[in-house]
């Protein structure tokens, strides 16, 4: 059996709020008008990975997930909905599924991955090296509204945001250290066993874990069984993985684990020949390898971590934070248009047919206009996606933003670097920059809001 | 001064300043060490033969070959045998290379000679740093390329260190040099060193990075598998820091993790990494053995010893690297093996098989004797059916027939080993009593290195030895030992000190035996073993991991607040007993409190806590009477309490405090607590409001927290019902 590919797509994620609610979990929020989940599905058809398994958090959220994949994929996908509960974490999620687990390798991709990274090419590096996993990393992104395009040194004060701190050997083949989480920030402690057993280690503070894995089955699985209070792959699984390679506390059992005895045996039988193997070979060694030969081999069992870097071209965000949401939003339609599917028009932009625009209102490039949205006259998009059926009224000043669908935009507003939700209401001359308003919110006239999040209360 | 001056000129004539400064090198001759005793008792370490040249040959010829212009010696231990080898050497009467010498007695560090250097005021630009046991015959040109062109665009880059790519042993931890493993951290762009660490902490199994080392570079690179040649290109800068910071001794321990480690100054190291040529330093007797065999092995080409440059006699290299100098009387039936050295004008008789070793000038070896892997310097005597195996022997040793020397013996200067004597391995032995103080200390070895070898240098060292107090003294009881190496031998065997027993076989020339080997393996799989067991005790996500310091983290707080309540008290006690007032109590807890970093509310509950205890020491035999003796304190120190305790955080951190004491410290107090409560309040040091908040953030807690509340239940009802009648009794007062 081929990969199985596990999709994480979580479910209302509470740093989302209040972009995402109880009708709109975080798989669903649009991106360029479609459901970001797509993005993930429609990229691992691509690959010919069509044997899908979506676990959703929360029970109302997978049947809104589930309705939507069975309409929008009936026959192209052969996807299970699984619902767990929530906050059982990443890996409590897979230890849910477990069961359905069956090929050799699993793969895990978040939901929330916007990329054009092949995952093919990550399976691909894990058979390779018989790895037990393998990750994705990609470059850091340049979070911020700065102009696209920027990441690229224009602009030098701004840092990329620091999301791991991980090690790698000097072939960047094989994943040595890797901190998440809280860890970034302390200092780094570098295992010196395995830094004896490379001789030199990279480290980079440039690489983002794109979450997205393969893993051998048997040792995912027997690492969720043994270590139950485990609660997130990225956070314990992928760290444990990495600290144990050199004494892999797993049994690789199953056929891996015959090629590791064989291994073995060689080593002991006849080290010399293997070693003269080994000059003679042309190809060096891994130094799991030749760690296993310096100690003999007997006891020393040794696993490997892998990474797949994806290349600095290539594209890679995770919609996991609102200003994440902005960005993914504006490079869909902006550089990484490939993603979105849409084809341009030669003013580099996407306005459905069904679009109506007023008088002197001009929509820019890298603008998105959904199908049966109404402008009115001398309004001005730049930089923005505009969902579906919206009404917006005259003299509307949109830049940076997204509006999702059924919006009602009064005369004389303005709205910069703002996320709009469905069924938003501004009244006239609504003043709007850098805010979140929540989906079914009324927005009264006049309103000046900066950097601000409206939501209806919850009840 | 003269820098500045300089500075300035170099920027407007840049190229004929470059051609005006000779290029400098200051040679330390000495290593200020005593991994080479009790060899080094006799002789200086640079003078000592390194396949039958001295040591300090090598770097100055290789300074010589590499442009440098002018060498200053700095010579410390048997100065003057140095100074006097140097000025019968071809080395003074050099055309375009200036030797000068600095000597000194009383130096006892690298950066003892540094400054000493620096007040001489001898050196005028950038310069070459390397110690006299270097060698080498990699060029300069492009490393001093490298480094002036930083210093022009960073005025504080001021040091380049070379290294060079030498994978240490995983197993055993050392490099092939003998050296510790070493870790560094390298910007892989800037090539700028930014961590160093060589005296490797075995137990610790991870290496810290600051974090903020990433937030300039988006990358690192750590290295495990480099080698520090210790040659250095410095600028005239690393001169006056060692001046300005007198404490600075050791090269790397001291100076290079002192820059590294100072964001101030902001001076930073840059490596420089050489790949095709040979760089290596003898930092012990195993890399003494390991760049002999480099030397033979031709590796530091030109310098091996067919090659004539300074001090070596003419030499032929025959096949399997065997090099034989003309001269020699050899037996028909003597094999001499691969890669073997034979100085001028030694006798090898038959039979006798000789590999691997190195044999120096006017040596006797008789029939029936096997050498592997030895170095024998000149003028020793073997005589018939001895064995030697990986020693050294020194100048003028008498090794009497039939005996055998075991892997890893050093015999110093013209020690005999007597008739069928077996010399034990590891084994150091001399013609000078071991010196009592044996300190594996860093720091007492450069003391004990003072009054040991540097007063032998200025004593032993005059022309003649025996003149020498210390060494007539030692030779006085030569006659007495000879027991201890068997019938007819002279000299001592020095005892291994316990400390480094164990770690013997790793700076000894043998090589390292397998069960030493195993017992290294057997070492670094429990390392594993412990760190993975660390690593499996993970918290739920989210949290920190958890590390080897993890622990530490959490205790290093609690360890502060209690060294700072022992301050406190001691504070108290001292104010106590030598009635001091109580403004200069108050004004050295506050500078207590700040320099633990504290809060005021720490203040409050460290002189409470005092105030208890001084209480409760206080002899009593009834609970009333501690009751009492409590209240006479309290109110005593009122006024001290009283400044600390303004607030209401501070009134309720006193409450809590005091549940503690009578919970863990003093069970004593715990059927008081109201009363003393009650004493508190009625002395106006708590206020209503800080009980009443006490009582509500207790109404959550656990029914155990609760003891103290339910005993002060009575009064704290009282507090909630008569408020009014409370004010009213103040104002009467008032």
């Amino acid at each position: 059996m081929d990969f199985q590919v596990v999709v994480l797509a979580g479910g209302t994620a509470k740093n989302l709020i209040p972009l995402v609610s109880k009708e709109v979990p975080k798989a669903l929020l649009p991106v360029a008008n479609r459901p970001v989940l797509s993005y993930v599905l429609e990229h691992l058809e691509q690959s010919n990975l069509k044997d899908l398994i979506v676990v959703v958090e929360g029970q109302e959220a997978a049947v809104l997930v589930g309705n939507w994949i069975s309409g929008a994929y009936v026959d192209r996908l052969h996807v299970e909905v699984a619902a767990v509960p929530e906050d059982v974490g990443t890996a409590g999620s897979l230890r849910a599924i477990a069961h359905h687990l069956t090929a050799k390798d699993i793969m895990v991709v978040s939901g929330d991955l916007v990329s054009d990274v092949p995952p093919g090419a990550v399976a691909a590096a894990h058979r390779r090296h018989d790895a037990v996993v393998t990750a994705m990393l990609s470059s850091a992104p340049v979070s911020g509204p700065s102009e696209s395009g920027s990441s690229t040194g224009k602009d030098k004060t701004k840092k990329p945001g620091r999301y791991n701190i991980i090690g790698l050997d000097p072939t960047r083949q094989f994943l040595l250290y890797i901190a998440t989480g809280a860890e970034v920030e302390k200092d780094i402690r570098i295992q010196k066993s395995i830094l004896r057993a490379v001789g030199q280690m990279e480290i980079r503070a440039d690489l983002m874990d794109a979450h997205l894995y393969a893993f051998k089955r048997s040792v995912l699985q027997e690492v969720l069984d043994q270590k139950d209070t485990f609660h997130s792959l990225k956070l314990d699984v992928l760290p444990y993985l990495v600290r144990s390679q050199l004494k892999s506390e797993v049994l690789l059992n199953g056929a891996p684990q015959a090629e590791e005895n064989g291994n073995q045996k060689v080593n002991s039988q006849s080290n010399q020949v293997t070693l003269s193997g080994i000059l003679a070979n042309a190809s060096t060694p891994s130094f799991h390898q030749l760690s296993v030969l310096g100690t003999n081999g007997s006891t020393q069992r040794t696993h490997k971590c892998c990474v797949y870097i994806a290349d600095n071209s290539k594209y890679c965000m995770r919609l996991n934070s609102i200003q994440a949401f902005s960005d993914i939003n504006r490079d869909v339609i902006g550089e990484a248009s490939h993603l979105s599917g849409y084809s341009f028009s030669p003013q580099n932009n996407i306005i459905h047919p069904s679009a109506e625009l007023g008088l002197k209102t001009t929509v820019g490039p890298h603008c998105m206009l959904g199908e049966g949205s109404q402008m009115g006259d001398k309004c001005s998009v730049k930089r923005s996606v505009i969902g579906r059926h919206c009404r917006i009224g005259s003299n509307v000043k949109v830049a940076n933003s997204v509006i999702m669908n059924h919006v009602t935009i009064g005369d004389g507003c303005s709205i910069q670097g703002s996320v709009i939700c469905s069924n938003v209401q501004l009244q006239e001359r609504v003043n709007l920059k850098d805010c979140q308003v929540g989906a079914g919110f009324v927005v009264t006239a006049g309103s000046d809001c900066k950097g601000e999040a409206l939501a209806k209360k919850e009840k | 001064m003269g820098a500045q001056k300089k500075g300035a000129t170099r920027v407007s004539e840049d190229p004929d300043e470059l051609a005006r400064v000779p290029l400098q090198a200051i040679l330390l001759a000495d290593s200020f060490t005593t991994k080479f005793r009790p060899i080094t008792l006799d002789r200086p370490k640079v003078l000592l033969p390194l396949v039958n040249v001295p040591m300090i040959n090598y770097t100055l010829a290789w300074l010589e070959s590499a442009g440098v212009e002018e060498v200053i010696v700095f010579c410390c231990a048997h100065s003057k045998q140095v100074i006097n080898y140097l000025e019968n050497s071809e080395w003074f009467s050099h055309p375009n290379f200036s030797v000068t010498t600095i000597e000194s007695h009383n130096s006892i560090s690298a950066g003892d000679a540094l400054r000493l250097i620096y007040e001489r005021n001898v050196i005028q630009g950038d310069f070459v740093l390397i110690s006299g046991d270097t060698v080498s015959n990699m060029s300069l040109t492009q490393v001093l390329k490298e480094h002036k062109e930083r210093k022009k665009k960073d005025s504080n880059a001021i040091m380049t260190m070379i290294i060079k790519r030498s994978k240490s042993s995983p197993i055993i931890q050392q490099s092939r040099l003998g050296t510790d493993e070493l870790f560094m951290a390298i910007d892989p762009n800037t090539k700028q060193l930014l961590y160093y660490e060589d005296k490797a902490d075995y137990s610790k199994g991870a290496i810290c990075l600051d974090k903020l080392l990433l937030i300039d570079n988006p990358s690192i690179s750590l290295h495990n598998d480099k080698q520090d040649c210790y040659i250095d290109i410095c600028s005239l800068e690393v001169l006056s820091l060692f001046t300005d910071n007198f404490d600075y001794q050791h090269l790397r321990r001291h100076f290079v993790k002192g820059l590294l480690v100072d964001d101030i100054m902001g001076y930073k190291v840059f490596t420089h990494e050489i790949h095709s040529n040979y760089a290596a330093r003898i930092d012990n007797f195993r890399s003494y053995d390991s760049i002999s065999k480099d030397i033979i092995q031709r590796w530091t080409y030109p310098f091996v010893p067919d090659v004539k440059f300074f001090g070596n006699s003419a030499t032929k290299l025959e096949r399997q690297g065997m090099y034989r100098a003309s001269d020699i009387v050899q037996s028909r039936s003597a094999e001499i093996g691969s890669f073997t050295v034979i100085g001028n004008g030694t006798r090898i008789g038959n039979n006798t098989k000789i590999s691997n070793s190195v044999v120096g000038g006017g040596c006797t070896i008789g029939s029936n004797v096997s050498i592997e892997g030895s170095y024998i310097w000149d003028n020793v005597n073997i005589e018939d059916g001895c064995k030697l195996m990986h020693s050294i022997v020194c100048d003028g040793v008498v090794i009497k027939s039939g005996a055998v020397l075991e892997p890893g013996v050093v015999l110093s200067f013209k020690v005999i080993i007597g008739q069928q004597f077996v010399v034990p391995s590891y084994s150091k032995v001399s013609l000078f009593q071991q010196p009592t103080k044996q300190d594996s200390d860093e720091e007492l070895e450069y003391a004990d290195n003072s009054s040991g070898i540097v007063e032998n240098s200025s004593m032993a060292d005059t022309v003649d030895k025996s003149n020498g107090q210390l060494t007539s003294e030692l030779l006085d009881e030569e006659c007495g030992p000879t027991y201890e190496l068997g019938p007819g031998g002279v000299g001592y065997i020095w005892s291994i000190c316990e400390g480094s027993h164990e770690e013997e076989w790793r700076h000894s020339i043998a090589p390292i035996p397998a069960d030493k080997l195993a017992e290294a393996m057997q070492n670094t799989d429990d390392d594993l073993e412990l760190l993975t067991q660390d690593g499996s005790v993970l918290p739920p996500s989210g949290e920190l991991k958890p590390d080897s310091n993890y622990s530490d983290d959490n205790e290093d707080p609690r360890d502060d607040s209690i060294y700072f309540e022992k301050e406190v008290e001691a504070t108290f006690l001292r104010a106590v007993h030598e009635n001091i007032k109580e403004d200069h109590v108050i004004l050295e807890v506050n500078s207590l409190r700040l320099s633990y970093n504290k809060l005021f509310t720490d203040c409050a509950g460290a002189i409470f806590y005092s105030l208890m205890k001084l209480a409760l020491e206080i002899p009593h035999s009834s609970p009333s009477e501690l009751c009492n003796s409590t209240m006479d304190v309290i109110t005593k120190w009122k006024k001290l309490l009283k400044s600390y305790l303004t607030d209401i955080d501070e009134q309720i951190e006193v409450i809590q405090k005091f549940e503690e004491i009578c919970l863990e410290s003093a069970k004593e107090f715990s059927p008081l607590f109201s009363k003393i409560l009650f004493h508190l309040y009625d002395k106006d040091l708590i206020q209503e409001d800080a009980i009443l908040k006490w009582d509500d953030e207790k109404k959550n807690a656990d029914e155990a927290d609760k003891v103290f509340v339910k005993q002060s239940e009575k009064f704290i009802q009282w507090l909630r019902e008569a408020p009014e009648e409370d004010d009213g009794e103040e104002d009467e007062e008032e």
